[in-house]
């Protein structure tokens, strides 16, 4: 079952236990999203133990067959946001946009006791629901966020709904710092910010790489922060190594307007060969000459 | 022939009080798609979403997996061509109950190709999931959003608004998946939607006229397309089929019979009738004429399944109405 606090200490751990699984899933299959790993574990395992508010997980302990894509004949399949709880009105719900981190996903909730750390087996397996590219149904996932953008209006469109309810919980949106290049994106920061969504967070993991490259050489992106505001949001940065700074962030008050939250990362936290392949690390092969130096950084962690 | 005037804003109203989760998002567009009543009524059920269509559909599509029922109004162009994408995987894909009301279908704007939505069916006929309805007179305004709302799942509606005839009782709703049984017979079948159904009574009372027997079904429910009785008259009809539509001649209901024809292996002639390309703007009675969507067209259709001449002429055909829709 999962704890309930959480010290920063542990927290910590759980960002390095993630980082170490996916440089092993990296070693032993050749490649994987591993620079999303290396980027995301301080804020994904500091939202999973010390920002989110969520239920106990109402999912399926250990793997799941792929329960077949929605219909009119299938809703009843087990959603991936079991592994959040139960909706209630005081809890926070948590979407991510950003997919290609599905496996930082299901390392997180296998290490905050959500998903058995044996499901992790079943990691990209063809037949299982714990696909390297998920949906719905996949532990973690409220949507289908593969198309970049869409998720954060759906997000969106949920506080919205949900603050007409009076929920007390808030909506998190984890997002990448490359999709904010989808013009949706800023149609749904005008709209969240008219809307007044005090109850809506995007937390963006700012690793400044996309697949072709270093985001600065592909688009003008920046000032990120000025954008932010200038569209309707609060906007706060922070290291997005360094779980303190992501809870202070936030934690940031964001009366009458949504909050972004900035973390500044780098791709090749924690594994430093990737350093020499930045910013190419969209997805990490690592070829057999390349193994030793990995496998001593996998020993060493 | 009674003409009905904004059908739509008053059913709106009537729906929305029957169910209190149905909620209107709009697009810039809701006072050119018959809500501003809705608006006046309900203020705080009434979503300006600003012209940014992609965030409105995605934005709905949270909005369903609280509990709402969201229901978008803007030009059907701007449902489907714009916005596919996020109508497949925020709404579709999902299987969500939101329900996009594509107004101005077809060549039914003078807006010109930006505005005429002629692939609207084709497109999404292949869209899993989504169910599409495509309304013919006012007593299927008045029943459509019913429908929409009881499917278990998406729904695109080609929606008519303005001046609008009834053409069928307004005690007899519309019907999923059931087409319309306007004219019995056994020598041609004419399968219609849309405006075309108005055209394509007045063709079969001129046809009747001159011996020929003539089943003719208007249909309103485009996907799925199941429905034994188009199947019964398929195989029924001694010369062949001749479908009529709003639509370009790709996709949509010629295309989606001349499917069943093949599955059902029913071996009839099939003569579709659509819009050949992209079209321009102008009044609809024009472009109904200028690109063939009209009663002589559909009596030439007739013909050539007969390969006899009918010497039917334009003032045959002549004593309906016409009303144009000049607003854009």
């Amino acid at each position: 079952m999962e704890k309930q606090t959480y010290s920063k200490a542990e927290t910590q751990a759980i960002a390095n236990q993630i980082r170490k699984q996916i440089l092993g899933i990296a070693l032993r299959s050749g490649g994987c999203y591993l620079a999303q790993a290396c980027s995301s574990a301080e804020i994904i395992a500091t939202l999973y133990t010390q920002v989110l508010n969520l239920g106990p997980s109402v999912g399926a302990w250990d793997a799941l067959p792929f329960p077949g894509v929605p219909g009119p004949e299938n809703m009843d399949y087990q959603r991936g946001s079991a592994y959040h709880g139960l909706p209630a009105p005081d809890r926070d719900r948590f979407f991510v946009s950003c997919c290609h981190y599905a496996s930082v996903i299901y390392c997180a909730l296998a290490a905050v006791g959500r998903l058995s750390p044996a499901a992790l087996d079943k990691f990209n397996v063809d037949g299982w629901n714990m696909e390297m590219i998920g949906a719905e149904h996949s532990p973690g996932f409220e949507n289908t966020a593969g198309s970049l953008g869409q998720t954060v209006s759906i997000a969106a469109g949920t506080a919205h709904a949900r603050k007409r309810k009076g929920d007390t919980g808030r909506v998190f949106c984890l997002m990448g710092d490359g999709e904010l290049q989808e013009g949706q994106t800023w149609e749904c920061v005008q709209a969240a910010g008219y809307y007044k969504l005090d109850n809506f967070v995007m937390v963006i993991d700012a690793n400044g790489q996309q697949v072709e490259g270093a985001i600065e050489n592909q688009m003008a992106e920046e000032p990120l922060t000025a954008r932010f505001r200038a569209f309707g949001a609060a906007c706060v940065t922070c290291d997005g190594h360094d779980v303190a700074a992501v809870r202070r962030a936030c934690s940031t008050k964001h009366p009458d307007r949504p909050l972004a939250v900035l973390c500044r990362t780098k791709g090749y936290t924690g594994v430093p060969p990737l350093e020499k392949k930045w910013p190419f690390l969209h997805f990490v092969r690592i070829s057999e000459a390349e193994k030793p130096e990995y496998q001593a950084v996998y020993d060493a962690m | 022939m009674k003409i009905e005037v904004n059908t739509h804003e008053k059913n709106m109203l009537r729906f929305a009080a029957a169910h209190p989760e149905v909620v209107v998002l709009s697009a810039d567009l809701g006072t050119s798609c018959e809500v501003k009543q809705f608006r006046a009524t309900y203020p705080d059920r009434y979503f300006t979403l600003g012209i940014a269509e992609q965030n409105m559909c995605s934005w709905a599509a949270g909005l369903a997996r609280e509990g709402y029922r969201p229901f978008l109004h803007t030009f059907s162009v701007f449902l489907y061509r714009r916005i596919l994408d996020q109508l497949e995987m925020s709404v579709a894909y999902p299987n969500l109950p939101v329900v996009f009301l594509g107004f101005v279908p077809g060549i039914t704007t003078p807006g010109g190709v930006t505005h005429q939505s002629i692939n609207d069916v084709g497109v999404l006929r292949t869209v899993p999931n989504l169910a599409i309805f495509d309304v013919g007179d006012a007593t299927e305004i008045e029943g459509v959003l019913d429908l929409a709302y009881d499917y278990n799942g998406p729904v695109f509606i080609r929606m008519l608004r303005k001046e609008v005839p009834r053409l069928f009782p307004a005690d007899a709703p519309m019907q999923f998946n059931r087409a319309r049984v306007l004219s019995e017979g056994e020598d041609v079948l004419i399968l219609s939607s849309s405006i075309c159904t108005e055209e394509a009574m007045r063709a079969t009372a001129v046809l009747k006229a001159r011996g020929v027997s003539v089943q003719h079904m208007h249909v309103s429910t485009l996907k799925p397309f199941t429905d034994p009785t188009v199947v019964a008259a398929l195989e029924k009809c001694r010369y062949g089929a001749v479908t009529i539509e709003n639509h370009y001649c790709i996709g949509g209901l010629g295309s989606a019979v001349a499917e069943v024809i093949a599955e059902h292996g029913i071996g009839k002639r099939l003569v579709k009738i659509g819009v050949p390309g992209y079209t321009h703007g102008a009044s609809k009675m024009y472009l109904m004429k200028k690109y063939g969507i009209d009663a002589m067209h559909l009596v030439a259709a007739v013909e050539s399944l007969l390969g006899t001449p009918l010497n039917i002429t334009e003032a045959d055909l002549a004593e309906e109405r016409f009303v144009d829709f000049l607003e854009v």
